[in-house]
């Protein structure tokens, strides 16, 4: 069962070009098919999980540590599902908007590459064994880099360059870990090694292992100071890649870290025997403020979102880095709301350019008036994005707080506070400009086409249907925690 | 001192190529010569995870009646995946220096960054 | 009293936002919107009348709407104060529809649909506030009323307007996200719960630091109550259509502030605990300075809003004054006075718009003989100065007396003479608009701009009688409202 759901987007990514050949329409239904069967058994799989609590694959029948395995408990789980159905939202949104942004001849290589980086990233999801992690990153960062270099502004090509130095950086980093970690136990199941780490924590090869794969995958996750090659790639990228890798590619890699850090090392580890906890609230508190500032710096809306991106990557790894029941708790249900709101963003402003061809903030003055639903949909993914009260982005950064006030850490409130403030501006700057600026074009209406104001439309009211109905969220990710941590 | 770094050669030389590839990706202004040290940088980490897999007077891991010892086969076929994803890296790094070359007549990163920084001021005023 | 599970205080005031899409629906047809504002008015004022009458017959209803986790709700209930608030925010809503169409149309506005659409989400937001069971709910609606009266604040479209409104936004949600927000979390953390509760919500084990530095942060977060020194906001926003501040800025927003401040001082804190932390003589000493400031400060603008902004915020520290006082004529008081101040100064604003729209007059010494040209609205503003000094024969007199009363009774007589200067300022900064207005000679003629023409003067000479008649009236039939207070 999850084997198909990583074999399906792999063997149609081979297809796409297989059919593409015939007639480029081809490429499309196939991979939207493919969406809907991989959301489907992601689907079987979530009923599976809740009744029997743990679903596994061994490669070959091979037992576990020797064998591959695929493993999905209540952490992944949530992950499967957002990124599964953001997946199929992208797909669907990505019809007219890559029509536009691609070259014709190329989309069925297009398509070929984004069911590929659905792979790598569901691989990263599912696997159980710690290399096969390295290699589904490589998958994922690999396609993603050649589909930012699509983007349809040659400064994309120079933003894959950028990112693909960086990503090979941190990848190799994780890489040289997980040589150490092999080194220390001989083993590269996860649980496995977690087991057989414990009485070796004092080695000083297993805290070189530790650096070097958080190291790494901090440089994935796009920490700051570790983003610089995020905010190009996602601005330059095509519009529907843009929002794919916003919502899951980042959020891909934080699952990582958080499966590193306590699955296959122990919180005692994280906070007794290197204070590695400690400073990663720091750096976290840094990263919110400095991705708030610069957002608020930027002209470019699809820049100014990235840049949101890497303030709401702190509030993630924050939560990771409090370490306690209710702020990875907090955390987790950040990686889920972060994924719906920031793609419902990076779809409006694909959308925008898609109708308009304008990314500056300040040549949509008075855009609502052509587009209302678009920018009632902006409103309500900003105030999300806030985190006002009945938006899904108020119950992460709420139980973020509520975190930090367990583990005492009050400096917290202050700076999540701050930034909701400064995301305000942000948000707010975009709904004045759109809002009360008098346009200079006289058109009454230019909506996206259905396509694409579809998926905008959906991501949007789950939003608002998690802000409110919250039992679903609040159940899994609490499940989702006690498995992680409880034993 | 010099039986510290004489008795782990492997490991010495591996950290020593590391850092030429790291100072070669991070320093180099010529986009070749990024991914050539790439390319030593992955290769390092390659033979690292080898030496790792030797085990003192093992034979290589193929079954044979007079063998006492085998070395770890893992690494290796770890890295065999590896080499694999270094190419591919490679080619795609490649392919993309390509496409800038064709789009900025230059392969040379600053040249590059000051044309784009010309066409961002122009969009914004 | 007894509780009752009921939708009826939710839909008190869903019915101002049902009508919004209906004013939108109907926007080119000219007194349809008009209509349909008029209607749900009238609605909403007859349900509050139905609570009004559930609460005199012990019953006390509520309604739980959304249970966002199990401590955080969205939750609605009715007590007296909150019939009270409710009651007058839907009539005046009644009147000021029928004298904003006088308005609209004699000064030829186009943007007549937005302002009653604001208009109304804003009585929408107040009203909610009103009914909120918990500081949750309270913050969502404290923060929707900011956001929906700034497109009222900026109605007017000039670069004044818009720096203006972004003047407003940045003190309002500046404050209440920094200071309101962070005191709710810590009153959270601390009780394990935001649900107003006549006995308190803080027991006896609490640090009387923490306690302190939370009713400072409850102070300087609820802006709209406009103390010093978090008032400059009231005046900048002065720049809104003459509707917009009689409503909005003289009793739905400010009353907003204070209704808050009443509800944290009597339901969270309590006055045992106030007393025991000395807590009321911060906002003793808060109000008498701004009373007293704002009166001087109004004594110099000659601008006849400014005056009336200043005014009003000095008369809104009366209010809080009452609430800090502590004891049951102090807070009867303030209760009073919340219903008397807010027919006084809609008066005075009715009048001074009647004035800027029949002769575009906006300054205090261009009104010299206007009481000739215009008798009703300067015979309604005389009620209303009479009313705001306290004369008696005038519903001000009653507050004044109660605080007084109340002054008595908590022993704190260095309030008196606070008191007694600020009364001789109200009549110092009103009575000469008054007398210059009746007794001296007018001094435009018929060529001038500044000259009375008397286009649809009646529709909004009606309401400022109206309600300039009720304050007149409050004077004989306060005992009514005083035992409603009371019980």
């Amino acid at each position: 069962m999850i084997l198909y759901i990583v074999i399906i987007p792999l063997f149609v990514s081979l297809l796409t070009p297989l059919f593409g050949m015939f007639n480029r329409k081809y490429a499309y239904f196939i991979s939207l098919l493919g969406a809907i069967i991989t959301f489907l058994f992601v689907i079987f799989t979530y009923k599976k999980v809740v009744t029997h609590g743990k679903e596994y694959y061994w490669f070959g029948g091979f037992e576990p540590p020797f064998g591959i395995e695929y493993v999905v408990d209540g952490l992944n789980l949530i992950l499967l599902l957002i990124i599964s159905f953001i997946y199929l939202l992208v797909i669907i949104y990505s019809k007219k908007s890559s029509e536009k942004e691609i070259e014709d001849k190329r989309l069925s290589l297009f398509y070929c590459l984004l069911n590929l980086f659905f792979t790598g990233i569901l691989g990263i999801v599912v696997t159980g064994d710690i290399f096969n992690l390295y290699v589904f990153v490589e998958i994922a960062s690999l396609s993603s880099y050649t589909l930012i270099a699509l983007g349809p502004k040659r400064q994309s090509l120079m933003a894959s360059y950028n990112y693909l130095i960086l990503g090979t950086i941190g990848a190799t980093f994780v890489l040289i870990g997980i040589g150490y970690i092999f080194m220390a136990t001989g083993s590269l199941n996860m649980a496995d090694i977690k087991s057989r780490l414990v009485p070796i924590y004092h080695s000083k090869m297993v805290r070189t292992a530790f650096t070097f794969i958080t190291l790494g995958l901090c440089l994935k996750l796009a920490l700051f100071p570790l983003h610089i090659w995020l905010p190009n790639a996602y601005a330059y990228a095509p519009s529907s890649v843009g929002a794919l890798l916003a919502a899951t590619g980042t959020k891909v890699s934080a699952y990582a870290l958080i499966r590193v850090l306590y699955s296959v090392f122990t919180i005692d580890f994280d906070t007794n025997v290197i204070p590695f906890n400690k400073v990663f609230v720091f750096i976290s508190l840094i990263a919110i403020l400095a991705g708030s500032f610069l957002a608020l710096a930027q002209k470019n809306l699809k820049k100014m979102l990235a840049y949101s991106s890497i303030g709401q990557i702190g509030y993630i790894t924050l939560g990771i880095a409090m370490s306690n029941e209710i702020s990875l708790q907090g955390s987790v249900l950040h990686i889920f709301n972060h994924s719906l709101m920031k793609c419902a963003l990076f779809f409006i402003a694909g959308g925008i350019f898609y109708k308009k061809g304008i990314e500056n903030i300040n040549d949509m003055k008075g855009i609502a008036k052509e587009m209302p639903f678009t920018m009632a949909f902006f409103v309500i993914a900003g105030l999300s994005l806030v985190g006002v009260p009945l938006t899904v982005g108020f119950l992460s950064k709420w139980y973020l707080l509520l975190g930090a006030i367990s583990q005492k850490y009050f400096f917290v409130i202050p700076v999540i506070l701050i930034s909701s403030l400064l995301s305000f501006i942000y948000i707010w700057r975009v709904i004045e400009t759109a809002y009360f600026k008098d346009s200079n074009s006289t058109k009454s209406s230019s909506e996206m086409p259905l396509g694409m104001i579809a998926p905008v439309a959906v991501v949007t009211i789950l939003c608002i249907y998690f802000g409110i109905f919250t039992e679903l969220p609040l159940l899994l990710t609490k499940e989702a925690i006690r498995i992680l941590i409880g034993n | 001192m010099l039986d510290l770094i004489l008795s782990k050669y492997n490991y010495w030389i591996s950290i020593l190529l590391m850092m030429i590839g790291l100072y070669g990706m991070i320093a180099k202004n010529n986009l070749i010569k990024k991914i050539i040290g790439m390319n030593i940088f992955q290769v390092s980490v390659f033979l690292f995870y080898i030496s790792m897999g030797k085990v003192r007077d093992g034979t290589a891991p193929i079954h044979w009646d007079r063998a006492l010892i085998y070395d770890n086969p893992i690494p290796h076929v770890l890295i065999l995946t590896a080499i694999v994803v270094s190419i591919s890296t490679t080619a795609v790094a490649l392919a993309l220096i390509i496409r800038i070359y064709k789009n900025f007549q230059s392969i040379e990163e600053d040249q590059i960054l000051k044309v784009l920084a010309r066409e961002e001021n122009k969009t914004d005023s | 009293m007894e509780n009752y599970i009921s939708i009826l205080p939710a839909m008190v005031s869903f019915i101002a936002l049902i009508s919004v899409p209906f004013m939108i629906l109907f926007r080119d047809y000219n007194y349809v919107k008009e209509g349909i504002s008029l209607f749900s008015a009238l609605l909403m004022f007859t349900l509050v009348l139905l609570l009004g009458r559930e609460y005199l017959s012990e019953r006390i209803l509520y309604i739980d709407i959304i249970k966002i986790t199990p401590t955080i709700t969205i939750s609605f209930r009715t007590d007296n104060a909150s019939i009270i608030f409710a009651g007058i925010s839907s009539f005046l809503w009644f009147i000021t529809t029928f004298y904003s169409i006088g308005y609209l149309k004699g000064l030829n506005d186009k943007k007549e649909t937005s302002f009653y659409v604001f208009f109304a989400l804003t009585i929408f937001a107040t009203t909610a506030l009103a009914f909120s069971a918990n500081l949750i709910t309270t913050f969502v609606f404290y923060e929707l009323i900011t956001l929906f009266t700034y497109p009222l604040v900026i109605h007017k479209g000039t670069e004044d307007s818009k720096k203006a409104g972004r003047k407003y936004l940045a003190y309002l949600i500046g404050t209440s996200i920094m200071f309101f927000l962070t005191a709710i979390i810590l009153t959270h953390f601390i009780t394990g719960t935001t649900f107003f509760n006549s006995e308190g919500v803080f027991k006896k084990n609490v640090d009387n630091n923490i306690t302190l530095l939370l009713l400072l942060l409850f102070i300087f977060g609820v802006a709209k109550t406009a103390v010093m020194p978090v008032h400059s906001w009231l005046p900048n926003a002065m720049v809104a259509p003459t509707p917009v501040s009689a409503l909005l800025h003289a009793v739905a927003v400010v009353k907003a502030g204070v209704f808050v401040m009443y509800r944290i001082l009597n339901y969270i804190f309590t006055s045992q605990v106030l007393l025991a932390i000395k807590g009321h003589y911060i906002l003793i000493v808060l109000s008498s300075v701004t009373i007293i400031f704002g009166s001087l400060i109004a004594l110099r603008q000659n601008n006849l809003k400014l005056r009336l902004a200043y005014s009003t915020i000095s008369q809104l520290s009366y209010i809080i004054l009452g609430l800090s006082l502590l004891n049951e004529y102090a807070t009867k008081a303030a209760l009073s006075h919340l219903i008397i101040h807010a027919f006084s100064k809609i008066t005075l604003f009715f009048c001074a718009g009647a004035i800027y729209v029949k002769s575009h007059i906006t300054e205090i010494s261009d009104l010299e003989g206007i009481g000739k040209k215009m008798p009703i609205t300067m015979l309604a503003f005389t009620f209303g100065s009479l009313s705001m000094i306290g004369v008696p024969g005038f519903g001000g007199f009653i507050s004044k007396f109660l605080l007084m009363k109340g002054i008595a009774h908590s022993g704190n007589y260095f309030l008196f003479p606070i008191l007694g200067i600020s009364t001789l300022l109200n009549a110092f900064y009103f009575m000469p608009i008054v007398f210059s207005a009746f007794f001296k000679e007018y001094k435009f003629n018929s060529k001038d701009p500044h000259y009375v023409n008397k286009k649809y003067s009646l529709l909004m000479e009606i309401p400022l009688l109206i309600t300039g008649l009720v304050t007149l009236v409050l004077f004989f039939a306060f005992g009514g409202i005083l035992s409603f207070i009371g019980g």
